[in-house]
């Protein structure tokens, strides 16, 4: 779809200029906000490189803007890059998978449980070393020195360069895979390296599983990450560049290129706090119709809604805190395929995708697509609808209400009450949705619906997050969580967040039984919205990960 | 009957899960590992208890430890056939089948496994017909029955056969030993003959967790209430007469601490909007339910903790601040709250101050 800039309004004066930008696998979305209101905004296919497509919006921005270049006090970018990567199985690293617990654990190797394709496809050696901690502190075996000198020779000997390190117990103990790195370091210098105490918390397989999908996006995370970063310099940008994390809250570019698994849920996200942002509305269903896809989550009191046990990610079981979403094969890029009859049509699950502005009837194209049927039935308005090919009424209606049938079945797989539900329809392709879709209350279209998720993505929350042992022999439990509450609400809100909208999203409690005395080790996160007259720059990118 | 495809192990694990009362490990790795033997080995044989024969040998075995050891200290995958072997040795005679000890979570598909690797059934039925913390909580000790000679096998490779007079100096070795070993190891204890499974066992436990796993995963997939389908679902097994869902809210504390070989602890949850709050006590397995201070469900009944939005049962070592939640308490088989079960596994046998009362007497007003 052609760039379509909405509503130019003033610029405020105490206000940071920001840009968030959506970078999906159709569309790149872009909006300029400033403080919290959404200045100007546009939709770019995206481009193979991404870097193009990136520069291409926020040029559009820019100009539509009459902003400088150096006017702009950050950029946020979420993507769903590192996501279809996984689900579509390309550009991924080979991994040299290194497991420090044995001899337990050897019942299920790593890889246990993955689509056998894709662990095929990323498995390039396995490796199951003596080490690991027990509970209590002690080692399972010693580490395995030797072992890894020999695996990490292997792996620079078979070329392979993304290595995942994990350890029984490593989240309450990081030094085993602390060593590991620097012995990996020294036999192959040229290897990335990702420790799964950086990456996740108890519970070995999911985050083992989250390591190793973290080290076979180290290359493709490298280039993505530079190659933002050279659009934003190409185009005169010197403020900082700022990727979304699953959470809403943001990572440094360079912590993302060597974290690209923290996020991998952040299209979503974003999406869904860009819609709950624009309506006001806290609790509904979010249906973010792309080009390919309507992902569908719900927001309860305003915050995406999580899912409790598991994530899976291309099929894979993870423990990654992330929104529950359910993906449909439904969006403006859809094929939609007749055959005979008025019956007879059978819609995707395949889309056109960022090629719709070329193969669709509505562009001149010859392939007919969802969009093709909504603007033939009077639903939308764009593209040249005199190059839609002759459809009987009745065809054209039945592909209309089937589509509408298979997003009310997706609202219905969603839904937690029994009553209808607010329906917040975003996406470039929120016009497949009607407004009596079954199942909606109603359906609520926000000024800036098509670019939602950019605008989730400038609207970034602000966090602050800690990690502290304490011995509650010392000071009592509620007390030490108390001022450690305080502490870290206090830090969102120096940070800029707004008071009112910060709350402590995560906490986790390890007792370390090794310690004397009742030892725990305590992670707490707080994250809120960010004020209007915030700037980024105070905001402190908690890097605490590796502290121990 | 044979359990034959992935999805009826997947449905057994998730009725595993709920019949867990929060403990026996997250089935997922069980699960894995079954599947696992399913494509080697082929279908599980699943014996109900009359086409036992009296004179048979039979082991019930599964996992003793802390389930928050177990999500990090996982199997080397020796440990069971180790320690059934051992048995045999030690019996002088082949078993002819294996039980779970505890039908709840990891452990009520464990002994799958191990049925797969001797090529033997799986008798459906089980020592506990949910999940207790202790081993002389089975109902075998309940009614009379030697829980030794047992063997205790861990990831390392050690073997330990216990031999003590009473069953309560049995799981006092046991654990002592377990936590030795780093807080997880494989037990196969109180073995016994197909007469006395027949008389004592919990009957059907198998086939009725896989029909409550079932039920919950029709029910998302028709998009039907999967929490009414739970409820219809343990009434119909007959073994289970009576579910309440006692409280609907989100995490907002919890605090567990992996203490002399068991996971202990609390988690608090607040309702959505009213400001009510559900306090729910841990040991392995959930103990006791306390709306605003008030006694809502107590052990043996089964209380576990599901998302309120998929039915799926969180365990408590997966537990996680933050998680949306519903409390379901289940009655527990008429056989464990008789006044001698009751001494066992009731309230006061994990030194509360306070005697057993049914959740159905307790929620009478949530059912007028």
């Amino acid at each position: 779809m052609p760039p379509s800039v909405i509503g130019a309004t003033r610029l405020r004066e105490n206000a940071e200029v920001r840009i968030g930008v959506d970078v999906g696998g159709t569309n790149t979305d872009a909006v300029l906000i400033d403080g919290r209101h959404v200045v100007a905004s546009t939709k770019r296919p995206t481009s193979a490189d991404v870097s193009a497509g990136v520069t291409a919006a926020i040029s559009d921005l820019l100009g539509e803007a009459g902003i400088a270049a150096r006017a702009i006090g950050a950029v946020m970018i979420g993507t769903t890059h590192f996501t279809n990567a996984l689900v579509e199985r390309r550009r991924l690293d080979r991994v040299g998978i290194i497991r420090l617990a044995s001899p337990s654990g050897e019942a299920l190797p790593p890889l246990t449980g993955w689509p056998e394709t894709l662990a095929r496809q990323i498995e390039g050696a396995t490796f199951l070393l003596r080490g690991g901690y027990e509970v209590d502190g002690r080692e399972i075996s010693p580490l395995d020195e030797a072992g890894l000198r020999t695996a990490a020779q292997a792996c620079r000997d078979e070329g392979i360069t993304s290595i995942a390190v994990s350890c029984a117990f490593a989240p309450v103990n990081a030094a085993m895979e602390e060593r590991a790195a620097m012995l990996i370091a020294d036999a192959h210098p040229a290897a990335r390296v990702s420790l799964s105490h950086s990456v996740g918390r108890l519970g070995l397989i999911e985050r083992e599983n989250g390591t190793i999908i973290n080290a076979a996006l180290a290359t493709l995370a490298v280039q993505v990450v530079s190659s933002l970063g050279e659009a934003l310099a190409a185009l005169g940008i010197s403020a900082p560049l700022y990727i979304s994390q699953n959470d809403g809250t943001l990572i440094s570019a360079a912590e993302a290129a060597r974290y690209p698994v923290m996020t991998i849920g952040s299209g979503p996200t974003n999406s869904m706090r860009g819609a709950a942002f624009l309506t006001g509305v806290d609790n509904g269903i979010v249906m973010d119709v792309g080009g390919t896809t309507c992902d569908i989550g719900v927001l309860a009191n305003g915050f995406p809604r999580e899912s409790s046990i598991a994530v899976d990610i291309g099929g894979v079981r993870t423990n990654f805190r992330m929104p529950d979403i359910l993906a449909i094969g439904l969006g403006g890029g859809t094929r939609i395929r007749l055959g005979a009859g008025d019956d007879d049509f059978v819609i995707g699950p395949d889309s056109v995708g960022y090629q719709i502005t070329e193969d669709s009837y509505l562009f001149g194209g010859a392939t007919l697509t969802a969009s093709d049927i909504a603007v033939a039935a009077g639903k939308a308005a764009f593209g040249d609808a005199a190059r839609l090919p002759d459809l009987a009424p009745s065809l054209r209606d039945a592909i209309v209400a089937r589509i509408q049938t298979m997003l009310a079945d997706g609202i219905d797989r969603m839904k937690t009450a029994s009553g209808d539900a607010t329906i917040i329809a975003v996406g470039g392709g929120h016009f497949l949705i009607e407004d009596d879709i079954k199942g909606a209350a109603r359906v609520v279209r926000p000024e800036h619906a098509a670019v939602a998720n950019a605008v989730g993505a400038a609207i970034a929350q602000v966090g602050a997050q800690a990690e502290r042992i304490v011995d509650y022999d010392a000071e009592p439990r509620p007390l030490a969580l108390e001022r450690m509450r305080e502490m870290l609400l206090a830090r969102a809100v120096a940070a800029g967040a707004t008071k009112d909208s910060v709350e402590i999203v995560d906490m986790d409690e390890v007792f370390l039984s090794y310690l004397p005395g009742r030892s725990a080790q305590i992670r707490m996160k707080a994250v809120g919205d960010l004020a209007e007259d915030a700037s980024l720059a105070n905001a402190a990118f908690t890097e605490t990960r590796h502290a121990h | 009957m044979r359990i034959e495809r992935e999805s009826e192990l997947q449905d057994l694990a998730r009725g595993a899960a709920f019949l867990g009362s929060g403990g026996g490990g997250d089935p997922y790795y069980s699960l894995l590992l079954a599947e696992a033997a399913l494509a080697r080995r082929g279908a599980f044989e699943l014996v109900p208890l009359s086409e036992i024969a009296d004179d048979a040998l039979l082991a019930p075995c599964g996992w003793i430890g802390a389930p928050t050891v177990s999500v990090e200290k996982l199997p080397n995958g020796s440990e069971a056939v180790a320690g059934l072997r051992r048995l045999e040795e030690i019996m002088g005679r082949p078993i002819d089948a294996v039980l779970p000890i505890e039908i709840g979570g990891g452990n009520g598909l464990a002994p799958l496994i191990a049925a797969a690797e001797l090529r033997i059934p799986v008798v459906d039925c089980d020592g506990m017909g949910r999940a207790f913390p202790e081993s002389q909580m089975a109902i075998f000790n309940i009614r009379g029955l030697s829980a030794c000679p047992s063997v205790l096998t861990a990831a390392d490779g050690s073997l330990n056969v216990i031999n003590t007079e009473d069953n309560l100096a049995h799981e006092r070795a046991a654990r002592a030993l377990a936590v030795s070993l780093g807080g997880i190891a494989h037990m196969v204890e109180y073995p016994l003959s197909g007469a006395e499974a027949r008389q004592h066992a919990v009957p059907g436990s198998i086939t009725a967790a896989i029909a409550v796993g079932r039920a919950i995963r029709e029910a998302r997939a028709a998009g039907e209430d999967p929490f009414e389908a739970l409820g219809a679902a343990l009434e119909a097994t007959g073994l289970y007469p009576h579910c309440f869902t006692l409280f609907d809210g989100k995490i907002v504390d919890l605090e567990r601490e992996t203490c002399e070989g068991f996971s202990v602890g609390r988690v608090t949850i607040e309702g959505f909007g009213d400001g009510s709050r559900m306090e729910v006590e841990f040991q392995n397995e959930n103990l006791v339910a306390k709306r605003d201070g008030k006694i809502l469900a107590m052990v043996p009944d089964i209380i576990t903790l599901m998302d309120r939005d998929t039915a799926d049962t969180i365990t408590t070592e997966k537990l996680k601040y933050g998680q949306r939640v519903k409390v379901i308490a289940a009655a527990a088989p008429a056989i464990l709250r008789d006044d001698q079960a009751l001494s066992f596994v009731g309230p006061r046998a994990f030194g509360m101050a306070f005697d057993f009362a049914p959740v159905e007497t307790l929620n009478l007003s949530e059912t007028a």
